[in-house]
């Protein structure tokens, strides 16, 4: 993975050393709450509802060893004892004190890691497939340019006060696992009909208040002008982008309004005039970014695992762990783990600090000391030789971190909400659970298969509810907390946005509401492969909302 | 209806609640106003004068009501904050009963 060199060491030690600056002339007075709240946000530091909240950024998800513990080590000693990993794969702690604030960041920072640019109208913090440089449907590891991309964006002069926040995805997969159609920049490795390798670009997808599903406006982008290309992309959000109002002010609002046309001529005009100057990526900058990301040795295997198979036909919550979280590794004889935060009845996105230390123990035991943040709030061991996994399973399972969940039902994104966000309507987490206790994780979830629930606590979306098979989000009506359901939204390469059902429930109502859902599912699916997505888009709305509203009882289906 | 007078402390983010003689850390100890017109002056006068002197950040007014004599949010979102977070029983002033 990347290693810091000398400027990068240097920069992130003056911030921290301006940081703790600032924070010591706020508290005795020198800087007023409004001349010190841009500081403190720059540096990640939010106050939600119970304390300030330090959201720290894990660029595209990636860390070691070294850095998880240091993570746990924060926990521990600054804060509750846990952390909370995001949808965006960062991590936010709940309970820092403004005082301990600067320790915190020299900690970090010692470990290659900080918290600039996880707020603020600047490009945020880069995200990425998590299973890169793992999957076996991967064209190319994404993360050297989300790397370059992350170093281009880090204090750029001209891209530090934007319209609004500005988030890039990338992915090198067919398979979409980095939601990049709801980025305001999204880039998919393509290969073009000579064999060379370069990027499919999307551009104004989000969710939020306003969900849009990005527009493809380049079939094919060189990697030398990843760069330019994004500059001009920016360069155009940030002189024509709406600044009169916060909530028209994303890129994908200025797209929707001017046309898909005139932004792809737009980009492209000011692509095509700007100086090339600094910019132009060269193949050996490339190639010399792409070497921190080289493959780890992989081990040489022979034939199957053996280890593996015999404990999968001869224990079945081992069976259930390979087939839900265990995925095809593109080296033979190993596959990528991922570690579900959504135990059953837990807090989606939760890790203690001793959970984090485990973690840390097997990456660097049997995992080349590498750990992945999903956006689905999962942790990913992603190079665990199959002849390794029983033992990490078991590893895992002692510390209740073995769930077989992932991408099943329980498997629940839920955004803090009412319980911490000061921006919430209504409360996510409890939600979350309770679908869980109902569901599970056993033979019932299986029987339902890949089902993604997601849930937001209100129209900020950071559940990401748009994009869920079944969405959920929570939002106040006269004082009480409500929940509206949508069906049919994705946010992988088939991306489409969920459909309102129509009235909300109540807290009490919302897990029976699920329920029906799902009972009407596997009522009309055709086999037993037939998930939930294919099926709505097969039937439509119709049956789901009859059985959601229990309208039509009696009549065929 | 009645009216208190939250905030949260400018060193540690922690939940404070006007009381009588400054700040408390338990809305059962926090001054209890009325009428709005009397919480609105102790806003103005007490809670960002402290403001200013670098105390507390974003005060704020909320209803409470009383239910079996004992002093309550009237809404969720500051009933979660005197209490904590209510999927975690172990954390914030919940936790310190």
């Amino acid at each position: 993975m990347y290693r810091y060199d000398e400027f990068d060491a240097g920069f992130v030690a003056d911030r921290v050393a301006a940081f703790r600056d600032q924070v010591a002339r706020r508290l005795v007075g020198e800087m007023t709450e409004e001349q010190f709240r841009p500081h403190r946000l720059m540096n990640g530091l939010y106050l939600q509802l119970h304390a300030y909240m330090l959201r720290v950024a894990i660029p595209y998800g990636t860390l070691n060893a070294r850095q998880m513990r240091k993570l746990a080590h924060i926990a521990r000693r600054y804060d509750k004892g846990y952390g909370h990993f995001t949808t965006r794969q960062n991590l936010q702690y709940n309970w820092p004190s403004l005082i301990d604030t600067p320790a915190i960041l020299e900690e970090l920072a010692s470990v290659e890691m900080h918290a600039i640019q996880t707020s603020g109208n600047c490009i945020r913090n880069v995200t990425a497939d998590h299973f890169a440089g793992a999957a076996a449907d991967e064209l190319e590891d994404p993360r050297p340019y989300a790397e370059i991309l992350r170093q281009w964006s880090s204090i750029h002069p001209e891209f530090t006060f934007l319209p609004r926040k500005f988030k890039i995805a990338v992915t090198g997969a067919v398979r979409d696992r980095a939601a990049i159609q709801v980025h305001d920049i999204g880039y998919q490795i393509v290969q073009n009909e000579k064999g060379v390798t370069g990027f499919a670009v999307y551009v104004g997808g989000g969710q939020g208040r306003t969900p849009l599903i990005a527009v493809k406006i380049r079939d094919f982008l060189r990697k030398e002008d990843l760069l330019a290309y994004t500059q001009a992309i920016v360069r155009v959000y940030n002189l024509e982008g709406r600044r009169d109002n916060k909530y028209k002010a994303r890129i994908k609002i200025l797209l929707h309004e001017k046309g898909a046309d005139w932004m792809r001529a737009a980009v492209e005009t000011e692509f095509a005039n700007a100086s090339r100057d600094f910019i132009e990526l060269p193949s050996k900058e490339i190639a010399r970014i792409q070497d921190y990301f080289a493959p780890p040795k992989f081990r040489k295997f022979a034939g199957p695992s053996e280890n593996f198979e015999s404990r999968r036909e001869s224990d079945p919550k081992f069976a259930a762990f390979a087939s839900t979280n265990v995925d095809a590794h593109q080296q033979p004889g190993y596959g990528i783990v991922t570690i579900s935060l959504k135990p059953i009845g837990g807090i989606p996105g939760d890790a203690s600090a001793d959970q984090m230390d485990i973690v840390a123990d097997l990456a660097e035991r049997f995992g080349h000391d590498e750990i992945r943040v999903s956006h689905e709030q999962n942790l990913v061991l992603p190079h665990v030789a199959l002849d390794d996994i029983v033992t990490v399973f078991d590893a895992l399972a002692k510390s209740n971190l073995a769930t077989a969940n992932a991408g099943l039902i329980s498997d629940i994104i839920a955004c803090p909400g009412l319980d911490y966000c000061s921006l919430a309507t209504a409360r996510s987490i409890p939600v979350a659970q309770r679908i869980s206790e109902r569901f599970g994780e056993g033979a019932r979830a299986r029987e339902i298969g890949d089902l993604k629930i997601k849930i937001s606590g209100c129209i900020n979306a950071c559940g990401h509810h748009h994009v869920a098979h079944i969405g959920i989000l929570g939002l106040e009506r006269k004082g009480v907390e409500t929940y509206q359901i949508t069906l049919g939204g994705s946010g992988d390469e088939t991306c489409s946005l969920g459909t309102l059902t129509g009235p909300g429930f109540s807290s009490e109502e919302i897990v029976d509401a699920i329920e029906r859902i799902v009972d009407r599912y596997l009522l009309v699916r055709e086999e037993a492969s037939e998930d939930f997505l294919t099926v709505y888009r097969r039937i439509g709305m119709g049956p789901f909302k009859d059985a959601l509203y229990q309208t039509n009882v009696g009549a065929d289906i | 209806m009645s009216y208190a007078i939250s905030a949260n402390r400018l060193s540690d983010g922690a939940v404070v609640f006007l009381g009588q003689n400054g700040w408390v850390e338990s809305l059962a100890s926090a001054e209890i106003f009325a009428q709005r017109e009397a919480a609105e002056a102790a806003l103005g006068e007490r809670a960002h004068a402290d403001a200013r002197r670098n105390l507390i950040i974003e005060p704020l007014i909320f209803d409470i009501r009383a239910r079996d004599g004992v002093i309550e949010a009237s809404h969720i979102r500051e009933a979660i904050r005197a209490k904590g977070p209510t999927i975690r029983p172990d954390l914030g002033k919940q936790a310190v009963r």
